[in-house]
């Protein structure tokens, strides 16, 4: 073949072993890794014990765990850390329910489905940012269409949907349930799809209720697939700063919407406390790590991760 | 739906009834779903059309007395809109080059041969999904203040490319798994050699992973705010998603030019998702479909 450049030609070389081949695929790929991920992880394991912020850049120096104590010591981190456990759960349970829901009405064969299903992907093909500002100009009070639908339609007071705690709260979560919903369809409809037709005429030669089809042979085959898809989807909800920070721009009102992963990109970049929140990721990660050994170990899907 | 057609007699009639009961329930609910899904999307087409003075309006018609494309005209000759459209669409194809380029070749590598290390490898990559944005962000945000390279594209576009790599490097793996070693084997007999074998035979029969995994990069790049509104700073190297934010930040007087850019935003993104999403489905399930 046709060699591009030299270092192409050397791997023609037959003088590698499989192995030292692989190795060779893998470089590329390895030094952008190190680079950008492992180096930087390091470095933020040594912030997260040090005291340094915007005051002391040049001269910081290891404070051993104070920053983890600082972390543990406010009622803040608590409420925060219920906070987004909130977030994810309820973000998740209406991302599977609506996307498995509509996956299996659209698996049925109604007329236009290929029209719907088109349509009901656009929220995730739309770019996150757009997504989070359109809905935040959506929710402003006198001239958002939701309060005018509220007027309007249901002859019920506008909701001061941004300027309220739980307001604003519930409003980054239906942008964030509009959102993500069509990933979870997506992947259950690909589920769906690739469960033998067999299957369900054996049920029906056993009498089988739609019901009962629906419990003893879609969900058990549906499962592998979307045990992966919901780890991943739990894991980008916790950690999706986009949506908290551009609905309720920054926090507002008075920082009491911050899930924990705004709440320390604010410590970070607009507080410049970066020792406080180095610690902090470090305790996030902590969180997600566990849950991900916990939760993959007990669906046993840890081999079929993605 | 097998099981009414078995049945028959009187409970046939009842299920029949039932069962369009049912459809035309389900069908209200897709419509249902439908709209929710359009409504943002029609409003913000319906704002980008409204005329300079009446941008605060209270009025819920789609098509706005006094529609216009003025906005559309103001976006292109009086903002930085196509100069940021510019700069998008580089960090974008660079990020999706390198992207595709790394993914390719060390999927591969996971897919095919038994390396030493390849588990923990396979294992770490997961385990960064897990880092919040924070983690690497920081670190990179101080080391990039250190070497003075705040406000340079290379920050952005190699961030974005470790943010997108993991994923793809897996869904690459998934896929490779799922080609039968034989056909490379037989390259081989006829005297390919390894990497031969994998750019000539591997590499066009993995294409709908490729094309995922560059969609991915894409849209990780293009629609990225939070580590570019840290990194860039200065307002003539502004991403779209940095320059639409400063558009929403004066609401009333450039909701109009924010309509309107998010709409043209949207468009290359949305248009090359739909016409990809028939091997998305494929691509994203097919790792996991064969256990």
């Amino acid at each position: 073949m046709k060699s591009p450049s030299g270092l192409v030609r050397a791997l023609d070389s037959e003088r590698f072993s499989p192995n030292t081949f692989a190795y060779i695929l893998m470089i590329p790929a390895a030094i952008v890794m190190f680079g950008v991920v492992v180096y930087p992880f390091v470095y933020n394991i040594v912030l997260s014990f040090s005291n340094m912020s915007l005051r002391h850049f040049k001269d910081w120096h290891l404070i051993g765990m104070r920053q983890y104590a600082e972390v543990f010591k406010g009622k803040i981190f608590y409420v925060v850390l219920l906070k987004t456990l909130v977030w994810t759960f309820v973000n998740i349970f209406f991302h599977v329910t609506i996307g498995v829901s509509l996956a299996l009405i659209l698996n049925r064969r109604i007329f236009g489905r290929a029209a719907i299903r088109t349509l009901l992907i656009l929220p995730w093909a739309i770019p996150q940012v757009i997504v989070a500002l359109t809905w935040r100009s959506m929710f402003n009070y006198e001239y958002g269409s939701i309060n005018l639908f509220i007027a309007h339609f249901l002859n019920m007071a506008p909701v001061e949907w941004l300027g309220k705690p739980l307001e604003a709260f519930s409003a980054c979560i239906i942008t964030n349930v509009w959102l993500g919903f069509p990933f979870m369809m997506t992947i259950a409809l690909g589920g769906l799809q690739s469960i033998p037709q067999e299957l369900y005429e054996a049920a029906d030669m056993d009498g089988a209720s739609g019901w009962q089809k629906f419990w003893s042979v879609t969900v058990p085959l549906l499962k592998p697939v979307m045990i992966p898809a919901i780890t991943l989807g739990i894991i980008w909800t916790f950690n999706n700063v986009n949506i908290i920070w551009l609905v309720s721009n920054g926090g507002e009102p008075s920082d009491q919407t911050h899930i924990l992963v705004s709440y320390v990109y604010k410590a970070a970049f607009n507080l410049y406390r970066y020792g406080y929140a180095a610690a902090l990721s470090m305790v996030i990660f902590a969180i997600l790590l566990t849950f991900s050994l916990v939760f993959l170990k007990r669906t046993r899907a840890s081999e079929t991760a993605y | 739906m097998n099981h009414i057609m078995k049945t028959t007699g009187n409970k046939f009639k009842i299920n029949n009834l039932q069962s369009r009961i049912i459809s035309l329930f389900l069908y209200f609910l897709l419509i249902g779903f439908t709209l929710v899904v359009l409504y943002p999307i029609l409003n913000v087409f319906s704002i980008s059309l409204r005329p300079g003075d009446r941008l605060l309006s209270t009025s819920l018609k789609l098509i706005p007395d006094g529609a216009s494309f003025h906005a559309y005209k103001v976006l292109f000759a009086q903002t930085p809109f196509l100069l940021w459209f510019w700069n998008s669409s580089l960090i974008a194809a660079a990020v999706t080059i390198t992207g595709v380029a790394l993914a390719s070749t060390a999927g591969y590598a996971f897919s095919r041969f038994n390396f030493y290390g390849r588990k923990s490898a396979m294992v770490g990559l997961l385990v960064t999904q897990m880092f919040p944005p924070t983690m690497l962000l920081l670190p990179m945000y101080i080391m990039l203040l250190k070497l003075h390279l705040i406000n340079s594209y290379l920050g952005v576009i190699v961030i974005y490319t470790s943010t997108a790599l993991p994923f793809c490097v897996w869904q690459m793996k998934g896929y490779y798994d799922t080609i039968p070693f034989s056909l490379e084997e037989s390259a081989r007999i006829d005297g390919s050699t390894r990497w031969g074998a994998f750019r000539r035979i591997v590499l066009p029969l993995a294409a709908p992973a490729l094309v995922i995994t560059a969609l991915f990069s894409f849209m990780t790049a293009w629609s990225e705010y939070i580590v570019a509104a840290q990194v860039l700073q200065d307002t003539s190297l502004f991403t779209l998603p940095l320059g639409l934010k400063q558009f929403e930040a004066s609401m009333s007087t450039q909701w109009g030019l924010y309509a309107a850019g998010s709409l043209l935003v949207s468009v290359p993104a949305v248009a090359l998702f739909l016409i990809l999403s028939r091997w998305l489905i494929s691509g994203l399930t097919l790792g996991s479909v064969k256990g």
